[in-house]
């Protein structure tokens, strides 16, 4: 990215002031080496946000920020719809709702590695992951529609969990406002036998364990200690997410001329939040996101009976799951005032700072954990909301490392059994039912996760509290 | 939009002569080239299984029926792809030959497949959706069409 468009803040923080008809601040958060390394697009698709109708504050860019469809991934709006604010598919994503769930165990990564292959061979043989796979169950009519509106509430009143996970998901498992009518019946078709799959791409269930701590406090209070064994589980709203995005984004771009404003980009297609569009697509994404929320925890129940078979007695506790492609209502001051707004996070992670009232009890004092994806070579990290991310971001932080590469790049650089070797040499074991999609997601293929996380702290979004290692990988 | 009517018989067994797919950040392109509309989007429905898997291992043992509508030749083409897009995960197959008839702003189609087997096919993605990023629907001087999009994977 060209630099020389950008005001330093300080060596954390750069902002370009409104011009050519932007209506606030753009913001990114990153040091000079990973601004420099940022598409040039990044800048233009964060100042066509900074454009549209309502938007409120200032945008921002997180130190992952990467080009994506109209809205950068890293990118964070919020919109006042009493200033004509809008909602935008693309600012939210195909996958609507995608996210990272940690579940804690009480293992070491001894304990993993005395039974790795059985371990990876038995997650691989139960996750149902790839093109084609497909889940346990199969819903359709009332129950599909049940699923839709109650989310990982809903899984658990099926078994699929215990009645305690809810307390460590965003919106307490369930996000309220879901209208399953207004779902296309191509949607639920698509969902139909998908619910509790894990879908491919960069998607992923892992078995890490806790490599290094940064803040000991905060690791106690999370439940996380040098050498414990946890599991990661990314993935989103599957088929259904994935149709609503293309049903909306269609709707959106194809009525746009309606409310008199052209959006920069076709694929920053918005509608009033007034409009029955509007109003009709945040119903369908609050049901997408219950999907998302119900798949994660269907995954997390099957991932619980391979563990008690592989380790009997083993208890897997949900510290935290958090979606990071949303669009929420959410209330925040802008100018000194208290505002209802509408926050666009579009690969990017809510963060709330200690003492937040949203956060269970537990958690309350170190601030929400922020779960942030790697690659298969680089691992995770757990960060915890910092107290300034409220002023900084609308309490928003990164999500993952972001592609340094396209696929195609990937493919010529990598031969995904050559990388299936290499990672089990470095004690990784990989298990994919595709190796061309194990290339593609090379961790070569992916910028640098430890300076994002110590950008992300420096910039005071998140503090960083742990850093996560693979043992397996379970990719789709 | 012309009301002029462009067909495409079923496409041959898959050649790379009339499509290709390009690189795009994290994601990839599908293009179609052929001396009608409907020729090059049949062709891009090839690259798009390609994404996916090598077209030519794919069985055209089924049919399916697509029809579109759309205020727009582009918008058509997105309606095409995402039309199979939704059809190979709501039906859980892969296609390999394609017909198309396009006529104003209408398209009839249909394509030939097989349901996926992930030990034959060896599926390297799932295609999320056809996106208006690097959309184009065009015709060059020569008088041959060109449909291109991004896909979302």
């Amino acid at each position: 990215m060209d630099i020389s468009r950008l005001h330093k803040i300080d060596d954390w923080s750069w902002r370009a002031d409104p011009q050519d008809g932007m209506r606030v601040p753009a913001i990114f958060y990153a040091d000079e080496p990973l601004l420099a390394a940022m598409d040039d697009k990044v800048f233009e698709q964060l100042t066509n946000v900074a454009r549209l109708p309502g938007v409120v504050g200032s945008v921002f860019a997180m130190p992952d920020a990467h080009w994506g469809y109209g809205f950068p991934i890293g990118g964070v709006g919020a919109f006042d719809p009493l200033q004509d604010g809008v909602v935008s598919v693309g600012g939210v994503g195909f996958d609507i709702s995608c996210g990272v769930r940690l579940l804690l165990t009480r293992l070491t990564r001894a304990d993993i590695e005395a039974h790795q292959r059985e371990l990876a061979d038995a997650l691989f043989q139960a996750i149902p992951a790839g093109l084609g796979s497909t889940g346990a169950l199969e819903l359709a009519g009332v129950e599909m529609d049940a699923m839709l509106a109650g989310g990982a509430a809903w899984a658990v009143d099926q078994g699929w969990g215990e009645p305690a996970d809810l307390s460590r998901i965003e919106e307490g498992g369930r996000m309220a406002g879901a209208r399953p009518d207004l779902v296309s019946q191509d949607a639920k078709r698509r969902q139909r036998k998908e619910t509790g799959t894990l879908g491919s791409g960069n998607h992923y269930l892992e078995v890490q364990h806790v490599a290094k701590l940064f803040d000991d406090d905060a690791a106690r209070g999370f439940g996380l200690a040098k050498h414990q064994a946890v599991v990661s589980i990314h993935c989103g709203s599957r088929g259904l997410g994935h149709q609503i995005g293309t049903d909306f984004l269609r709707a959106m771009a194809v009525d746009a001329p309606r409310h008199g404003f052209r959006p920069p980009d076709r694929e920053l297609a918005c509608t009033p939040l007034s409009s029955e569009l509007g109003r009709s697509y945040l119903g369908a994404m609050r049901a997408a996101t219950n999907c998302a929320l119900a798949n994660r925890q269907i995954l997390t129940a099957l991932t619980r009976e391979v563990f008690d078979k592989v380790f009997p007695g083993a208890q897997l506790e949900l510290l935290f799951d958090v979606s990071h492609n949303t669009c929420k209502e959410e209330v925040h001051p802008v100018d000194g005032v208290e505002r209802t707004l509408f926050v666009h996070r579009k690969g990017a992670t809510r963060s709330l700072g200690p003492g937040h009232p949203a956060l269970p009890e537990a958690l309350r004092a170190h601030g929400q954990p922020v779960l942030v994806g790697g690659s298969m070579g680089v691992g995770s990290y757990v960060l915890a909301g910092a107290a300034t991310s409220e002023q900084a971001s609308f309490g928003s932080a990164c999500h993952g490392a972001g592609r340094a590469m396209s696929r195609h790049a990937a493919l010529k650089l990598y031969s995904g059994r050559q990388i299936e070797d290499d990672l089990a040499a470095r004690g990784v074991l990989v298990r994919s039912p595709s190796t061309r999609g194990v290339a593609e997601e090379a961790p070569g293929a992916y910028k640098d996760l430890h300076r994002i996380a110590e950008v992300t702290e420096k910039a005071g979004l998140a503090r960083r509290v742990a850093h996560l290692k693979p043992l397996v990988c379970i990719k789709g | 939009m012309s009301t002029h009517l462009s067909t495409a018989g079923d496409s041959a067994l898959p050649t790379t002569a009339g499509w290709e797919t390009f690189a795009h950040g994290a994601d990839v392109g599908v293009r179609g080239r052929g001396p009608t509309l409907a020729d090059a989007f049949v062709q891009a429905a090839i690259a798009l299984t390609s994404v996916i898997t090598d077209p030519a291992c794919v069985r055209p043992e089924r049919r399916i029926e697509v029809t579109c509508e759309a205020p727009d030749r582009e918008v058509l083409f997105l309606d095409w792809l995402n039309s199979l897009i939704s059809a190979m995960a709501i039906e859980n197959m892969l296609f390999s030959r394609f017909g198309v008839e396009i006529e104003g702003n209408r398209l009839k189609g249909h394509a030939f497949g097989e349901a996926i087997d992930p030990t034959r096919h060896r599926p390297t993605v799932e295609v999320k959706g056809a996106t208006f990023t690097e959309l184009q629907v065009t015709k060059d001087k020569g008088g041959r069409w060109r449909a291109q999009c991004v896909v979302d994977v």
